[in-house]
């Protein structure tokens, strides 16, 4: 078996096996959805027009959550160390626990995002979209969010310094991904939002194993 | 010129006379850009009020140029690993987050009379609050970590993927539809340029606003190798 492999399912089984696997993110998703009716008034018509973005935006905020683990348990008990001295490229081994992140909570999430779209009122033609969005913009997210996350290595304040770094960089897919919702929702069956949303995920999976692997090799000098 | 600055005594040196040098020219030139300003003849539809132009858009370039200096002083401190470059890199972000400030609060108060509002979510306002976020981002990353060299390369590495946001700021507005207006100084067609009535104003202001920023660069810089020495020698008066 490959190494690469052999790490994914290592990955996966990590983020599955402690912790709950993806059921903080998802109740976390959910109880921010619960919220914003609460917040923003009940009234069914106000709510449809804001539903699709408005689940599209708590997901990036869910996606954030389980990323301070990403990189610092394994740079606390050492597992990173060896694996910057093993066989594979540290880009690849980085590209890999994105990846296994994306898996583990991104997918999930993606599967509720359509619900939460459904239960704030959105039409149910939406769904579809929704649920592509959530797909792709998960990958890019999982992918920002694991550079953030090597960014921060070494850091005092972990989960809300990766935020403050991972938020204007989520600025482009959040952008497209809601010109992706506002193109559905109008029904003019155009995608070009979702297309350049690919775009954006596509370039964050080529371009930030690289920045990651720089910051790993910065946090383990 | 980089290899003549990147020596710390000779950059001293340097920055020494042109820190001065750089501020009186920058008080020269604003003066008499803002003399300029208020001669120029009122906008037959903005009125008294186009006059903040010379204000916002010298201060929306800087917002950008200053990201730019950050962006070639970290990649040189990335690539070379040179401590002075880490520390213009360090100099820059209070500053460049100074100007992004500016800019925003100025385009509010224009937008305000002109607009009717203090603020849209239109691309290219969006994208210049998101540079702000980033400057934040970035002063949060050095100040979170305590190892200074650490501190200074992960910061980098986080400069260089914000360059990427460069460019959509500069495209936003040919990219979305915006309310902000195109670009007029650089305007192909002769009917968009902007007349020389107000482009000289601009000019002095622009080149007025870039020598305050490379004065208080240089200062700042001074600052901080000074800083350095003086970590250094506690450190030696404490060990020995």
């Amino acid at each position: 078996m490959s190494p690469l492999v052999v790490l994914l399912r290592r990955e996966l089984a990590l983020a599955w096996g402690r912790g709950g696997g993806p059921l903080p993110a998802l109740a976390f998703y959910a109880g921010v959805t619960t919220l914003l009716p609460l917040a923003i008034g009940p009234e069914p018509e106000r709510l449809a027009v804001i539903a699709p973005g408005i689940a599209w935006l708590c997901l990036a905020l869910a996606s954030l959550l389980s990323l301070e683990r990403l990189f610092e348990r394994d740079h606390e008990d050492g597992a990173l160390d060896l694996l910057a001295l093993g066989g594979p490229s540290l880009e690849a081994i980085c590209a890999i626990k994105a990846l296994a992140q994306w898996l583990a909570t991104g997918l999930p999430l993606a599967f509720a995002a359509p619900v939460a779209a459904l239960m704030l009122g959105a039409p149910v033609g939406l769904a579809p979209v929704v649920f592509a969005c959530a797909l792709v913009g998960g990958l890019a997210f999982a992918f920002v969010g694991g550079l953030g996350a090597a960014l921060a290595l070494g850091s005092r304040r972990g989960g809300l310094l990766i935020a403050v770094i991972v938020l204007p960089l989520f600025a482009p897919p959040v952008i497209f991904g809601g010109g992706a919702l506002s193109q559905a929702a109008m029904g003019a069956g155009q995608i070009s939002g979702l297309l350049l949303l690919c775009g954006w995920a596509l370039t964050a999976v080529a371009l930030s194993p690289l920045a990651m692997a720089a910051a790993c090799r910065n946090a383990l000098d | 010129m980089f290899a003549f600055l990147a020596n710390p005594d000779r950059f001293m040196a340097f920055s020494r006379w042109a820190a001065p040098l750089f501020g009186a020219l920058a008080v020269a030139l604003i003066t008499v850009g803002l003399w300029f300003t208020f001669a120029a003849p009122e906008d037959y539809q903005q009125g008294d009020t186009v006059r903040i132009m010379f204000i916002h858009v010298p201060a929306a370039y800087l917002a950008m140029f200053s990201y730019v200096c950050l962006g070639v002083a970290s990649f040189l401190s990335l690539i070379y690993r040179h401590a002075l470059a880490d520390a213009a890199a360090k100099a820059c972000a209070p500053l460049g987050a100074a100007f992004t400030a500016l800019a925003l609060i100025t385009g509010a108060l224009w937008g305000q009379p002109m607009w009717g509002t203090w603020w849209v979510w239109d691309a290219r306002l969006t994208s210049v609050l998101v540079l702000f976020l980033f400057w934040l981002g970035y002063m949060a990353l050095r100040a979170a970590i305590d190892d200074e060299t650490r501190a200074g390369r992960a910061a980098a590495i986080l400069a260089l993927v914000g360059l990427v946001n460069l460019p959509v700021i500069h495209y936003s507005v040919e990219w979305w539809n915006s309310l902000h207006q195109g670009a007029t100084v650089f305007a192909a067609d002769r009917e968009n340029r902007l007349p020389p009535v107000y482009l000289i104003p601009m000019a002095l202001m622009a080149l007025g606003y870039t020598s305050a920023f490379g004065s208080l660069w240089l200062v700042r810089i001074r600052a901080e190798v000074w800083r350095r020495r003086a970590a250094t020698l506690a450190l030696q008066a404490a060990g020995g």
